[in-house]
């Protein structure tokens, strides 16, 4: 990316969501830092992001890319599959609109 | 079982080029520095290849990283600023000749 | 774990956090409490560390001379921990200005310093900083005399930076705790200077 035209630098932060937070701690955990077991590099999260297609990238926020990415990995890596992230996801918006 | 340790070929000071060559796949030497002359800097130790280590592969043996300058005028063609201002860049050795 | 007190439906992707956690829970590849404690680790390393490595560094020259050496090393003689962190300090001085960059992905000294700005990850700031880095600084209000030499180092590897800013005059006498009130994050990535209030 370095070198390519692009516009003016919005000195732009935000306060990180918990959410976000959680993503990174994973990032942190799953790479074998903090206690955690190594169980992928963040090689293979780098590969998966750059693999993104170009709009995805620019229409996902930060911790979006590596969520994404996180998840591919592990995929990758055979600690869970797509069907049971599918499963669990139907199942946490299922719970989650039973708070309503 | 260790994998022989690849020697460090370059010290700092050496002038040294970055292959102009395109693989497929995760690479950590930026499009831009891609075929361009610098001066190493310094040895910064060896470490796993990322190119492999992205493919859940071992990454060994560990490569000799190296931190390059660029002379800006150097890498971009009509650069603004100072002929002295440089561009520090951690390349492997794997990339150099 | 709730964001916050208001409900708000889960995102695409702060559902697939909810679920990708539960999963590894369930399978036993994190715990819960592995993911708090690593949360609250990241909320307790902020820009406060690095100023007080720029501070020691501008009263001792021992230990400048060791930071310039062994960024790493210099940490943890501070008592700083900085797990699995390789970092390269680079100074400022009259005559040269350093500027730190990812252009790959958003490389950052995270362990010493806490998570990084979003401009920092930006694809313009990414793109601009190893080209134009005159400009960029300018865009951020740091106008630099023609004469000064930038080195703008991008983290392509394993290494991470810190710049060393440059004692502003005017401080003579200061206490290191003073003196690391000056020094913002900023200085430390390279777009800035610290300055006397």
């Amino acid at each position: 990316m370095g070198g390519l035209p692009a516009g003016k630098v919005e000195a732009t932060e935000h306060d990180y969501a918990e959410w976000e937070r959680r993503v990174d701690a994973l990032m942190i955990l799953l790479s074998g830092v903090k206690g955690g077991a190594k169980r992928m590099t963040v090689d293979e999260l780098r590969k998966n992001i750059e693999a993104l297609p170009p709009d995805a990238y620019d229409r996902m926020s930060y911790y979006e890319r590596w969520v994404s990415a996180i998840t591919q990995t592990m995929i990758q890596r055979g600690f869970i599959t797509t069907e049971e992230l599918g499963r669990k996801m139907e199942e946490t918006r299922r719970r989650e609109r039973q708070r309503d | 079982m260790n994998a022989s340790a690849i020697e460090p070929r370059f010290r700092s000071g050496d002038r040294v080029r970055v292959r102009r060559v395109y693989p497929l796949g995760h690479m950590r030497t930026p499009f831009y520095i891609r075929g361009h002359g610098g001066v190493i800097e310094r040895l910064c130790g060896s470490f796993g290849n990322p190119e492999e280590l992205a493919q859940q592969r071992s990454g060994e043996p560990k490569q000799p990283l190296y931190r390059v300058r660029f002379l800006q005028k150097d890498v971009w063609p009509g650069y603004r600023g100072n002929a002295a201002d440089t561009l520090d860049v951690e390349i492997f050795q794997h990339w150099l000749e | 774990m709730k964001d916050s007190g208001g409900y708000q439906p889960y995102s695409y992707f702060q559902l697939m956090e909810v679920s990708l956690r539960e999963l590894l829970v369930e399978k036993g590849i994190v715990t819960e409490a592995q993911v708090a404690a690593a949360v609250e680790d990241m909320r307790n390393r902020s820009p406060e560390r690095g100023a007080r490595v720029v501070a020691r560094a501008w009263t001792d020259g021992d230990f400048r001379r060791k930071l310039l050496e062994d960024g790493t090393a210099a940490c943890e003689q501070l008592g700083l921990d900085v797990p699995a962190l390789r970092l390269v300090v680079v100074e400022n001085t009259p005559a040269v200005h350093n500027m730190i960059v990812c252009t790959l992905c958003s490389c950052y000294p995270r362990m010493l310093l806490g998570l990084p700005p979003d401009w920092y990850k930006s694809r313009n700031y990414r793109s601009r900083a190893v080209r134009e880095p005159r400009a960029v600084l300018s865009e951020f209000g740091l106008f630099l005399d023609e004469k000064t030499t930038i080195r703008v180092h991008d983290s392509t590897a394993d290494m991470r930076y810190l710049v060393l800013p440059m004692r502003p005059g005017g401080t003579e006498g200061w206490s290191e705790e003073r003196l690391a009130s000056i020094v913002t994050r900023d200085c430390m990535i390279g777009v800035a200077v610290p300055k006397i209030h």
